[in-house]
């Protein structure tokens, strides 16, 4: 089929011109996207401010750029914490079943129906404010569904023949765990990471939107929409900006995970 | 695909899935509407604007649901007094001048030693269950806000009621006391204040729904002069947008303390009314932790902030500028001149930083209470300000939980933008709050100075002597830059065109009394 | 029975589970409902006398016994914000989300399981290609986006509603619908992209699977795997997908009840979590917990029935 390869190749581009916008903003802006200025509050997008500016007279694109730095980081790092505990974790329950896989399922599921947002406004509030530990409270949220992910991958496994094999072939249990059975399930876990990183994008625009752990100064995606909503009748271009950029961002991984998979078949 | 077909099948499961999720009251399906489309552009109150004009109510939406009890003694929210200022009344009520009008009482004297109130109850006040207003229910009123607490300044007073005389007398000179006895009467041993209240306001309470909407209706026995409209509706709109919307689309009447935001989006259906919100909006310090401590970096502060600025960007330009602890509505105790005690002057700032021994500026955190967009919007903006002095300041927005609890209970906090206003309409609810040791001086501020002129103020025979001690107060505050002054709000209100005799209050309250269709 | 009997044992730990979080969670947000309630006016004495009212001053463990004895008589407490039955504010606010999310929900099967049917059975043509980048689009903008565009579009240009006044309770039930109608459809498109995704490629996956490896493993015949096979392991899938949708449209109705300003459990939460409102945030919690566990539990419960070789497995380990 034709198609597959537009979705790795549209994926990788979007995510690539993503990337470097985001590179961009964190070296450059067209301007200072803390400065205030009243003469030019909620214009419309001109020349001098390609996408208009905000209630103090920020420039939107330079806000834009920054807070999708602020939440590729926060999403690439609660991919990250999600998918180091949570592999290691599945793959242990997984591979061991037992009274731990049973604790730690449980556990799970109690996470997992545990909503979201109060796990993640607790962790903040007794973290503290701030990125990081935004960053911190997602990575700790996300780490179930991989455990889950991965539990099952290596529960599958454990009966199949190769491991079989290994165990009769006296491999030590990191070695089959790690070098045999982990690279078997990296397919299932690389589309569990493109998946993931586009909800952790979700979370922390939510997270943000919701005014949970961000800081009003510093620009984020969330924060503006929630901000943009006010003026959504006279400046609605100002929830464009930063929405298109979350859908961008979230778009260009979507497609490469499509891409990915489909190559698979 | 049949589209029709799906789109049928669609509205039928959704019915038939409404009515299981416990709708009731549900009318009878109409099946002539084949399409999943809403309704178009229908207002959600049931009753159109000129419905309400016929049927001479009105719709006013408020940004927070009430205290949990109305029970006016022990409610906190300034969101509950202010609608409740409709409900209730005290001895004395306050009128739009800032003066004290007679209420329940008809009349009162004060002995010359300053300690003695008499009172003559007037005849015929009824509460809205239909009783009149006996001297039993004043007494129960009055001795419960004295042994609850509710009142502090009536604390250790004696109050006596004999035929419709009433006497307090309080353990020393006051003459302030009145404005406290704005508190409510309510009938006595009436056990449900709490869920409906019971006053003897010009309007009675008839229904609260939680989180959504609060009705009242006009009082017709009412002992002075009645209110205009037969019915006010308050409903809850928690976020702004939602208001904005609402406003637009027809369903709100009335709103007061509107963002500039949503008042550049109202069309010509609104006539926008602008006053004063009755409060000090202060970059608010802590004194007791470095650096602040030090004079040199508070006036730096002070020196770094541009009011006009603040009002330039959240409010078009406007706003009362403030200089110290004390708003322009009082006007007999506002003190203009403490405005331009440190006018802009970044250079200034700076050169008072180095001098201190912070030439390369600080870190300094400013708290603001999340739910509260002007001093989130003011919190932003004095950060990049006191930035350009070099300060590295972060914003952090907090739960007005955590504000309450860690800011000003725990006093846990660098500087914080909040706004105080004054719980009754005298000088001492703004001032006394930051004399030494104060339960309330949550910024730890203490001054011998201070507290001498307080001294002076409490001491004062006559009127002259105590508004020049309280104005010292001020000043104190102000050289000694406390805090950073900005603005009491401009206070924006929006009226439906139509509707008239909207009133401002020097304290926070709504008044809906006066309101009227043309 | 036995395995449901098992299932059923622990779904009732995850609900022991999750209340003991909720309630160790909330202790260690700053602030209690006594000085939310109290304000700046707080006197120490005030607040102590409040806390008592409310019970906080006893320990943890005490409250949590308390709560839980009571929820076991079927008492969910009293709200320590309204004064009222934490079960009467509840099931006030269930049904907008009750009926957002089965409006979601019915979205989502109506709109997905025909386009997913044939996207498959065209898999490859223009229809497919159109279906999957659509698809890809929709997957990528966060319901709360979608939201606000749709205020934008249908409330404020096109005024197919006013936005930010729910109807109220007396206003008839097809306006009710009509205001919620957006709402759930900016939840469910995403998820329609979801399970049109899946369901396509489960058809292909198994179609393709079916020839090579399942019918000389078992040696059956060609057209039984084929029809019984291939529409029985999508159902599988679909099913365990669709009963996670429901549990997590249940969850992810806090935001878009936001955006739209519908006063349903989602802004219940919120508002109870900001005002430290305890027995509130403890009933909505577990209640939603309970739903999502129950959802998910349905979806083991009936993959299990469509496919007997799921209980086989699951045997094995006991």
């Amino acid at each position: 089929m034709k198609t597959r390869n537009y979705f790795l190749t549209f994926g990788c581009v979007i995510t690539a011109l993503m990337i470097a916008f985001i590179l961009l903003g964190y070296f450059w802006t067209p301007c200072d996207p803390m400065k205030m200025d009243g003469s030019v509050r909620e214009s419309a997008p001109t020349l001098a401010h390609l996408m208009g500016t905000d209630k103090f007279g920020r420039d939107i694109l330079s806000r834009v750029m920054k807070g999708a730095g602020a939440t590729f980081f926060v999403a690439f790092g609660t991919v990250l914490i999600g998918t180091a505990v949570g592999t290691l974790v599945g793959a242990l329950t997984g591979y061991f079943g037992g009274w731990l896989d049973e604790v730690l399922m449980r556990f799970n599921d109690a996470l997992t129906a545990f909503p979201g947002f109060l796990l993640a406004l607790v962790l903040v509030s007794v973290l503290g404010p701030g990125r990081r530990h935004l960053l911190l409270a997602l990575g700790i949220v996300f780490i179930p569904s991989y455990a889950r992910i991965v539990r099952t991958e290596f529960e599958r496994a454990r009966s199949q023949n190769y491991v079989k094999s290994a165990q009769l072939m006296g491999a030590s249990t990191a070695r089959i765990l790690f070098v045999h059975i982990l690279p078997n399930i990296w397919p299932v876990l690389l589309s569990a990471i493109t998946i993931g990183f586009n909800n952790a994008v979700l979370a922390e625009a939510a997270m943000s939107y919701l005014g949970i752990g961000v800081s009003p100064d510093e620009a984020s995606l969330g924060y503006m929409l929630s901000d943009s909503q006010a003026y959504l009748a006279t400046t609605p271009w100002y929830a464009l900006g930063a929405g298109l950029v979350i859908v961008l961002l979230i778009l260009g991984v979507g497609l490469i995970g499509e891409g990915l998979q489909r190559k698979d078949l | 695909m049949n589209k029709t077909r799906t789109l049928s099948l669609l509205l039928c499961l959704l019915m038939l899935l409404s009515l299981l999720a416990g709708c009731k009251g549900q009318q009878p399906a109409q099946p002539e509407s084949p399409s999943a489309e809403p309704t178009p552009a229908a207002p959600a109150t049931p009753t159109t604007d000129p419905g309400r004009r016929e049927t001479n109510e009105i719709t006013v939406g408020i940004s927070q649901d009430l205290d949990s009890s109305l029970d006016p003694h022990t409610m906190v929210a300034a969101g509950t007094k202010e609608l409740l200022f409709n409900v209730f009344e005290g001895l004395v009520k306050p009128t739009p001048d800032g003066d004290l009008a007679p209420a329940v009482a008809e009349e009162w004297t004060l002995s010359d030693d300053l300690t003695t109130y008499t009172f003559r109850l007037r005849e015929g006040v009824k509460f809205h269950n239909g009783s009149e207003v006996t001297m039993d229910d004043v007494l129960y009123s009055l001795t419960r806000c004295r042994d609850e607490g509710y009142v502090a300044a009536l604390k250790d007073s004696v109050i006596e009621g004999e035929g419709s005389t009433l006497t307090i007398t309080l353990p020393s000179a006051n003459n302030e006391f009145l404005a406290n006895l704005t508190c409510a009467i309510i009938p006595a041993d009436y056990a449900d204040q709490a869920t409906a209240p019971v006053g003897t306001g010009p309007f009675k309470f008839v229904s609260r729904a939680v989180q959504q909407s609060i009705v009242l209706e006009r009082f017709d026995d009412y002992w002075g002069d009645k209110a205009y409209l037969d019915r006010v509706t308050y409903i809850i709109y928690e976020n702004p947008e939602a208001l904005a919307m609402a406003l637009k689309g027809g369903a709100v009447d009335l709103y007061a303390h509107l963002s500039t935001a949503t008042v550049s989006q109202l069309g010509d259906d609104f006539s926008i009314l602008e006053g004063t919100m009755n409060l000090v909006q202060a970059v608010y310090l802590n004194h007791t932790v470095k650096p602040l401590d030090d004079v040199r970096v508070r006036q730096a502060l002070c020196y770094a902030l541009d009011r006009q600025q603040i009002f330039d960007l959240t409010a078009d330009g406007k706003g009362w500028p403030v200089g110290s602890s004390m708003y322009p509505a009082f006007r007999k105790y506002y003190d203009e001149s403490l405005n331009d005690l440190y006018p802009c002057d970044t250079e200034k700032a700076k050169a008072l930083l180095a001098e201190a021994g912070y030439p390369d500026g600080f870190e300094l955190t400013i708290t603001v209470p999340s739910n509260y967009s002007p001093h989130v919007d003011a919190g932003q903006i004095a950060a990049e300000q006191f930035r350009a002095i070099g300060v590295k300041v972060t914003v952090q927005p907090v739960e007005w939980a955590t504000w309450v609890s860690d800011v000003y209970q725990g006093r846990n906090f660098e500087a914080t933008v909040c706004g105080f206003d004054a719980s009754t309409m005298t000088a001492r609810a703004m001032l006394e709050r930051f004399t030494t040791g104060h339960s309330k001086n949550f910024i730890g501020f203490s001054d011998p100075d201070y507290d001498a002129a307080f001294a002076e103020a409490l001491a004062a025979k006559d009127d002259a002597a105590q508004v020049a001690a309280y104005r010292k107060m001020e000043r104190i505050l102000a050289e000694k830059a406390a805090n950073v002054y900005i603005q009491d709000l401009v206070d924006f209100v929006a009226l439906r065109r139509g509707l008239t005799g909207y009133r401002f209050y020097p304290i926070y309250v709504m008044d809906m009394s006066t309101v009227r269709y043309e | 029975m036995r395995y449901t009997a098992k299932k059923i044992g622990t779904l009732l730990l995850t609900m022991v589970l999750v209340s003991v979080f909720v309630f160790l969670a909330f202790s260690l947000l700053s602030g209690d409902a006594a000085t939310r309630l109290l304000g700046t006016e707080a006197t120490p004495e005030r607040l102590a006398a409040l806390r008592e009212e409310l019970g906080l001053d006893k320990p943890l463990i005490v409250r949590y016994a308390d709560w839980l004895a009571a929820l076991l008589r079927g008492d969910m407490g009293i709200s320590y914000q309204y004064r009222l039955p934490v079960a009467q504010l509840v099931s006030e606010r269930l049904r907008p989300t009750l009926t957002l999310t089965a409006m979601a929900f019915a979205l989502i099967v109506l709109l997905s399981i025909p386009i997913g049917v044939v996207t498959a059975k065209y898999a490859g043509g223009w229809l497919d290609r159109v279906v999957t980048v659509v698809g890809q689009l929709l997957m990528s903008v966060p319901p709360f986006f979608t939201g606000i565009l749709f205020t934008y579009l249908f409330g404020l240009v096109l005024r197919l509603f006013v936005p930010g006044s729910f109807p109220a309770a007396e206003a008839g039930g097809l306006r009710f619908l009509g205001y919620l109608f957006f709402p759930a459809l900016a939840i469910a498109l995403p998820r329609v992209a979801m399970t049109v995704r899946l369901l396509r490629g489960c058809i292909l996956d198994e179609a393709q699977k079916d020839y090579v490896r399942t019918s000389m493993a078992r040696g059956r015949s060609r057209g039984d795997i084929l029809y019984r096979h291939v529409l029985k392991n999508t159902l599988v899938p679909l099913v365990t997908f669709l009963a996670l949708t429901v549990a997590e449209l249940a969850a992810g109705g806090v935001i878009i009840e936001q955006v739209f300003s519908i006063p349903g459990l989602g802004r219940l939460l919120i508002s109870a979590i900001s005002n430290r409102d305890a027995p509130v945030v403890q009933a909505v919690v577990t209640l939603v917990a309970f739903w999502v566990v129950l959802c998910n539990l349905a979806g083991d419960l009936l993959g299990r029935r469509i496919d007997p070789r799921l209980r086989g497995g699951e045997g094995g380990d006991e």
